[in-house]
């Protein structure tokens, strides 16, 4: 075991525990959001399809690569724009509270 | 990575890693309200950015990418942006999980292929390390599972795939057979083996394994399978961080596993389900099971309203809880609820009252009603909403079924323990419903023989616009 696959595991774990303690105070109006944003930063997997590129020498690894790179960036970019259509939904209540449309009522 | 070797740019190239991981971080910190949710996800994507320009930033400045690299790099990325931006930009908001779910599968299909990548240019030359073999095994189970299982889910989702359990004999036999290939092929290539049709092999084995895994599972179940398969994406893309040694990866994948696994955890809490039942699949058919409950039968009175008798007791209400569920959104009666919430504001307290489970994925309702234009003030999740019902003239329940029933409460039946909203607490009570057909349970709803209930028996969107017109008209007059 090397100090750098020790240290690859200790950010892991921390990292787990972080994304817990932050994550449990996401309110339930917001977990398809949460799921969505969550969803497009494991497209991180970008960086791995970039490097996977950068060391291909082969047709199986530029195939490989090649796929790769359009699933991730599926991923990434339509994880953000979905999340970002989403939140941009939620609107705060116009005006004092009560108010709807401004329709007579008698 | 070695710290002893490193250079100006691998310092600023792994500073930059860094400050990505703590955008995500804080991006999801600030998903704690919907005031700041929209920032975190900008900023979430800002640090996307930093992180693929520092591997950019890297791979030019080693000089090792060939010009075919950088064609296939750039051709793939373009052509995934291009679809992912159009199948983001074009679903109704009713679909989105079906979206978010193969969104979900090609993340683990590219975890996996980012292994099998690294797997292919070191086999039968100086040969993987342990560590890497390890990695790589691990992402060539754990990806295509989820990319198979996303996608199967997502079909039932769409209706492309049967939401019923789908079981045929020998089901669980063939599932075995591939667990018992797949964990052989796995242990063949830890022994030392670098064998690329043994990796194929591995990577079939865990495809038609989340085949057999996803179809047994009913459209019921289906928010707790798209979080169990998300948080699987999550581990898969940390482990390919440890295939090719970067933080990034490793960091970025932790959190969305841990994510995962508390929505996992929550959804099956409040279907009152295990997370292991869940995955044996064979519950939740859709169109309700047979009734498991013979002490009370259809020949129970039940006192049936029209829309005006609906419409007069809300209109002399002075707070009315609207309890939307499924029904609502298959019926896609979202902006009717909206504007009949509108309506009745204009002289009652009105909020609407929302189960964790209800629609299709963890939060689903929320995201329909906001799409509606209800400000989310009056979104109230479970537990804020349950003391208000007490004080309620009016709860308004519409396509929601075995999370209001009070048989909840008491223990020996099937929904026995399942979190509820406490709707019969209300001072009177209207369900909007198509039939007396059960819920995913398949038990009677004792609320519905309740003498406080009046039930409206329509489609969501006609009973909730017929009782919208008929308020307008009896406030007009």
């Amino acid at each position: 075991m090397t100090t750098g696959l020790m240290s690859d595991i200790y950010m892991f774990v921390l990292a787990i525990l972080v994304g817990y303690e932050v994550i449990t105070k996401v309110p339930s109006t917001l977990h398809t959001p949460l799921m969505s944003a969550s969803n497009a930063i494991h497209g991180i997997v970008i960086v791995g399809a970039i490097i996977s590129a950068s060391q291909a020498r082969t047709t199986a690894g530029y195939v490989l690569a090649f796929v790769a790179a359009f699933f991730a960036a599926m991923n990434v970019v339509g994880g953000y724009s979905l999340t970002d259509r989403m939140l941009q939904m939620f609107r705060k209540r116009p005006g004092p509270a009560g108010s709807g449309q401004p329709e007579e009522k008698s | 990575m070695n710290p002893a070797t490193m250079n100006p740019v691998s310092i600023a190239v792994a500073l930059a890693y860094l400050l990505a991981a703590a955008g995500f971080v804080v991006a999801l910190h600030l998903m704690n309200s919907p005031a700041t949710a929209r920032r975190g996800s900008r900023l979430s994507w800002l640090g996307m950015i930093v992180a693929v320009a520092a591997a950019l930033t890297s791979v030019i400045h080693e000089a090792t990418i060939t010009t075919a690299g950088w064609i296939v790099l750039i051709a793939g990325a373009a052509g995934g942006a291009v679809t992912g931006l159009v199948m983001a930009r074009r679903v109704k908001m009713t679909d989105v999980p079906q979206v978010v779910s193969i969104f979900n599968a090609v993340g683990g299909g590219a975890a996996a292929l980012v292994a099998a990548g690294d797997f292919v240019r070191l086999a039968g030359g100086a040969g993987i390390s342990t560590r890497g073999m390890v990695a790589t095994v691990l992402d060539m189970v754990i990806g295509p599972v989820t990319f198979s299982g996303s996608l199967i889910a997502a079909g039932k989702l769409q209706g492309w795939v049967s939401s019923r359990p789908v079981v045929f004999r020998g089901a669980r036999l063939v599932t075995a057979a591939l667990a018992v290939v797949g964990i052989g092929a796995s242990c063949y290539l830890l022994a030392g083996h670098d064998s690329i049709p043994v990796l194929i092999l591995i990577a079939c084995a865990a495809l038609g394994f989340g085949v057999t895994m996803t179809m047994p599972i009913g459209g019921a179940d289906m928010p707790v399978v798209i979080a169990l398969l998300n948080s699987f994406t999550g581990i898969a893309v940390a482990i390919a961080g440890f295939v090719i040694n970067n933080g990034g990866l490793i960091i970025g994948g932790a959190l969305v596993g841990a994510s995962g696994g508390i929505l996992t955890v929550l959804m099956a809490q409040a279907m009152n389900r295990s997370v292991l039942g869940v995955m044996m699949g064979g519950f939740g058919t859709g169109d309700g099971g047979p009734a498991a409950d013979p002490a009370t039968g259809p020949d129970v009175s039940v006192r049936s309203i029209s829309a005006e008798d609906a419409a007069i007791q809300l209109a002399y209400a002075s707070k009315v809880v609207i309890v939307p569920g499924y029904g609502l959104a298959a019926a896609q009666a979202q902006h009717e609820a909206a504007e009949l919430a509108a309506v009745l504001a204009e002289h009652a307290t009105v909020f609407f009252a929302i189960h964790p489970v209800a629609g299709r994925m963890p939060g689903h309702m929320n995201v329909l009603l906001a799409e509606a234009n209800v400000p989310y003030e009056d979104l109230k999740e479970m537990d804020a909403a349950n003391p208000e019902f007490p004080t309620a003239d009016v709860a308004l329940i519409v396509g929601a079924n075995d999370v209001t029933n009070p048989a909840a409460r008491r223990p020996g039946n099937p929904v026995s323990g399942m979190p509820i909203l406490d709707v019969d607490k209300a001072r009177s009570i209207i369900v909007i419903k198509r039939s007396m057909g059960h819920g995913y349970a398949g038990i009677d709803n004792e609320l519905y023989t309740d003498p406080k209930t009046g039930m409206l028996f329509s489609d969501a969107k006609a009973g909730l616009a017929g009782i919208a017109a008929a308020v307008k008209a009896l406030v007009a007059s």
